[in-house]
């Protein structure tokens, strides 16, 4: 009879319009590590918030037996007490405070409210020896590299005595060696009694250290493998993309043209951490009346190579070349960028797209006021009957041009930054997840106006997370994974599983 | 599916339309009636003094340097900035006139200009560590207070300097010129009517515009009604200056400026980038607008006008004293706020700052006439700020 410290039944976690777990079941064996992998979406996170508490007991359907007694948890704090500590793929330490005032953060050391700075620098240093970390507890968490501030992170759950270790894509910021040492630092865990759910894209470390895999997949268990059973990675992949083409694609004929847009050799390093490179030595190209689809995992650095050639709105130390009908492009702005006939439709509509205090008009003119302006002065009616047309062609449900963009809902939103780049009259389109948190008809008329876009001549780069979208609309599809372009298929060789190995496989094994 | 049968939404109807217009504006039309009320009220209080012709003409000249920051103050706010040193910036430029036109006998019309370069070059100061620096408005325009404060007490060396020639002092203490003589002030009329029957025309022309682009127009009897309430009010604000000695320059200053500014705002390229870099400063540069010069710009308008109200100030006092435009900017962000500006950025309009402004010194005069002291006026005037802008959040999250 199996020890299982975990055990969640019959999970149902509903937001507006979605059911984003629809009867999970998840259980977890003592002492060991159990990976949960799936694509974007499919709930893993959420998920690990029901678990951590922090979608609340009662927001929830189900039930939750840490340990075989129910648990109704009403917040991290509460969670924390009983034991499970969840690390998030962000750290969430303070940069300007010191190694141990961190490990201790929200959990001091203290007598009536006074810090025992005492006990708390010589617990510091008897957890940082447990996670293997030789540096001085007074050192500032700024001064050390991501992979050493990722053990602080776990150090800090070991003060709070955890029973149940969850880390959320811990390896995704790390370099390889990195990488393994904290691999081994979760085996050394578990053989310290320590169970850890490990979320990660990245399926050869799963295979490498986890002992049972649970598989999710549109909100829904698909099945728990157990490692020693001689499970392999294309097992994996099967589980995880194994679903029926639901959704419904516009009928299309490609009208192909010459080379339009060409991306060579293109690197990006991190803003802010100057060694960590985001994107390889990438080169594509895009053709007139072309959708190329560009596929990867979270983090593969496909928004970064987009907002980087883009008037390099991402990043440092950028290099490459980028073409446009055979002429190299230098686009040192944005505004060089947009009057080269490039648009950029940004992954997050309400952070980087829109002005959501104002109305659809004034959001639909931003990016080429000039279009209805002469000499700076802006024809505010010519304006208003711009805006009308793309509310008609588009079919923007609102009562008007001059309803509040941030009332709308999801797929009108981006209805309107489409609008606003349509607007710019440009003949490079590239979209960041165009459909992301859009419901099934409105996806559809999005695919509409895309095709039109590129059965006028456009060429379309379409960067996306869900698989049976670039599928269902790339005539090529590229595929990006840490960085670098892991291969490029045809409409007719793109299977799920063949673009799911390239997205998990690290580049060195693809080359 | 969607694509072939027509959505249901049919081109929004004209009053759907005009009735989200209508919402739009509604925080301003709402500060516009509180203002009424103000008004009337202080008028009943006061025995009908506040409204007499005298009151009126004072009223303007002794808010008129607010209202000029104020319209600064306020795109300031939309950019999702703030400055504090608008009163020191005051005081600095008015401090330098005086030497220049009192100690140094220079033209005082030559002064006048390179005051005002002075005030746009103290804005490109304090702008570029703003925006290019990206150091935080408020640290960048405290130390801006404290600097330009210490530095015109520095320049008068503790001291006032007075008097001003004649010239100068018109633009604080001065009417517009009057032709002929009689108990009207004429030229005044003909500036009320002509202003008057400007807006109208405007209007006119407008829903000409409209029809062109295939768009909505209101009834004619909406456009007749709206020209005669113009008419009227302008009208009668017109008469109450003429029989006293006609509009005061200032009041002239103030007007130009807001119909200018108003115009900036809602019509031009500038005045929407303006907008979009406070309402979402990541979204705007990612649309090519070049953010960082927005803000620079903005900053060198503030110092500007920051000058032309240190200028009006010491015109009117005659003199430059260092501690002319003590508050100053308090006072001008309380009119920004009132007037329905937002502290996270991108909304707000000059006529809310305008209306922000009259609010706060029809206040200020109402309860002097009362014979209420400065006391209980600052007390009472915090308390109108705070019960409007929590008026404004409360609207705002019961929309959502």
């Amino acid at each position: 009879m199996p020890d299982h410290i975990l055990r969640m039944r019959g999970i149902i976690k509903e937001f507006p319009g979605v059911r984003a777990l629809d009867d999970v079941n998840f259980d977890v064996e003592r002492g060991t590590v159990h990976a949960l992998v799936g694509e974007n979406g499919a709930g893993k996170s959420t998920l690990m918030k029901v678990l951590s508490g922090v979608y609340p007991h009662g927001t929830y359907e189900g039930e939750i037996l840490l340990d075989d007694r129910p648990c109704a948890f009403r917040g991290l704090r509460h969670s924390e007490a009983a034991g499970i500590v969840i690390i998030h793929q962000e750290l969430a330490l303070v940069p300007g405070m010191s190694i141990a005032e961190n490990v201790f953060l929200g959990n001091e050391r203290s007598r009536r409210g006074v810090i025992d700075w005492h006990a708390t620098s010589v617990e510091t240093v008897r957890l940082l020896e447990k996670v293997g970390l030789r540096e001085d507890p007074d050192t500032p968490v700024s001064g050390l590299g991501v992979g050493k501030q990722q053990l602080v992170e776990i150090a800090k759950a070991l003060a709070k005595d955890v029973k149940l270790l969850i880390l959320d894509e811990p390896t995704a910021a790390l370099n390889e060696a990195d990488s393994e040492n904290l691999l081994q630092l979760l085996r050394d865990l578990r053989d310290h009694g320590i169970t850890s759910i490990l979320i990660s894209h990245k399926l050869n470390e799963v295979m490498a250290v986890a002992d049972a895999i649970t598989i999710l997949r549109d909100g829904r268990t698909i099945e728990t493998l157990t490692v020693a059973d001689g499970v392999d990675e294309d097992r994996v992949i099967r589980g995880m993309v194994g679903r029926d083409l639901d959704h419904r694609y516009p009928p299309r004929t490609p009208e192909i043209g010459e080379v339009l847009f060409e991306i060579v050799g293109w690197n990006v390093f991190h803003p802010t951490v100057p060694d960590r490179q985001v994107v390889r030595d990438a080169s594509l190209t895009v053709r007139r009346g072309e959708i190329v689809g560009v596929a990867g995992l979270m983090g593969a650095g496909r928004t970064e190579l987009a907002m980087s050639v883009f008037g390099r709105s991402y990043g440092a130390r950028i290099s490459g070349t980028v073409r446009k009908e055979g002429r190299e492009l230098h686009l040192a702005t944005v505004g060089d960028a947009i009057a080269a006939g490039l648009a950029y439709v940004t992954e997050d509509r309400k952070e980087l797209g829109l002005l959501l205090e104002e109305d659809i008009r004034r959001n639909v003119t931003l990016a080429n006021l000039h279009r209805v302006a002469r000499r700076s002065v802006i024809d505010l009616h010519r304006e208003v009957a711009d805006a009308e047309g793309f509310v008609d062609r588009l079919r923007i449900k609102a009562p008007g041009v001059f309803a509040k963009t941030g009332n709308l809902s999801g797929g009108n939103q981006q209805k309107v930054v489409l609008s606003k780049w349509m607007y710019t009259d440009p003949d490079v389109l590239i979209l960041d997840e165009p459909t992301r948190g859009i419901d099934v008809g409105a996806k559809y008329e999005i695919y509409s106006i895309i095709q039109r876009l590129a059965a006028e001549g456009k060429g379309v780069l379409l960067i996306s997370s869900e698989l049976p979208e670039l599928l269902g609309m790339c005539d090529r599809i590229y595929v990006m994974s840490q960085g670098r372009i892991t291969g490029e298929l045809e409409r007719r060789e793109a299977t799920q599983e063949a673009v799911m190995r390239l997205m998990t496989n690290t580049p060195a094994v693809a080359r | 599916m969607t694509l072939v049968d027509r959505p249901a939404t049919a081109p929004a109807s004209s009053g759907g339309q005009a009735g989200l217009r209508l919402r739009g504006n509604l925080r301003q039309y709402g500060m516009i009636a509180a203002l009424v009320v103000i008004v009337v009220l202080f008028e009943i209080l006061t025995d009908g003094i506040l409204l007499k012709p005298l009151n009126v003409t004072n009223l303007i000249m002794q808010n008129g340097y607010v209202l000029v920051l104020a319209i600064g103050m306020m795109l300031v706010i939309i950019n999702r900035e703030i400055d504090l040193s608008v009163g020191s910036v005051a005081a600095f430029v008015g401090a330098v006139t005086g030497v220049a036109i009192v100690n140094w006998g220079l033209p005082w019309p030559v002064v006048v200009l390179a005051a005002l370069a002075t005030g746009g070059l103290i804005g490109a100061f304090q702008g570029f560590w703003v925006a290019y620096a990206r150091i935080p408005s408020f640290i960048v325009t405290l130390g801006g207070m404290l600097l330009f404060r210490g530095l015109s007490m520095v320049v008068l060396q503790g001291q006032s300097i007075a008097p001003f020639p004649t010239g100068f002092r018109q633009l604080g203490s001065g009417f517009v010129p009057e032709f002929g003589a009689g108990d009207l002030h004429l030229v005044t009329i003909l500036l009320g009517l002509a202003g008057a029957a400007l807006i109208v025309w405007n209007d006119w022309r407008s829903r000409a515009r409209r029809r062109e682009y295939g768009l909505s127009v209101p009834a004619l009897r909406w456009f007749a009604l709206k020209a005669v309430a113009i008419v009227v009010v302008i009208g009668a604000f017109t008469w109450v200056l003429a029989v006293y000695q006609g509009l005061p320059v200032v009041g002239l200053v103030v007007i130009v400026l807001t119909v200018g500014y108003s115009f900036v705002t809602t019509s031009t390229v500038m005045g929407r980038h303006i907008y979009a870099v406070g309402g979402n400063e990541r979204a705007a540069a990612l649309s090519g607008i070049a953010t960082k010069k927005t803000k620079f710009l903005v900053f060198v308008n503030m110092g500007v006008l920051a000058a032309l109200a240190g200028l009006m100030f010491a015109a009117r006092l005659n003199a430059a004293t260092p501690k002319a435009g003590t508050n100053f900017e308090l006072d001008a962000i309380a009119a920004a706020f009132i007037g329905g500006a937002s502290a996270s950025g991108g909304v707000g309009s000059v006529v809310g700052a305008i209306v922000g402004g009259l609010v706060m010194g029809v206040m200020n005069n109402g309860m002097s006439l009362l014979g209420l002291g400065v006391d209980w006026q600052q007390a009472i005037k915090g308390g109108v700020l705070m019960l409007a802008v929590a008026f404004d959040v409360y609207n705002k999250n019961k929309a959502k």
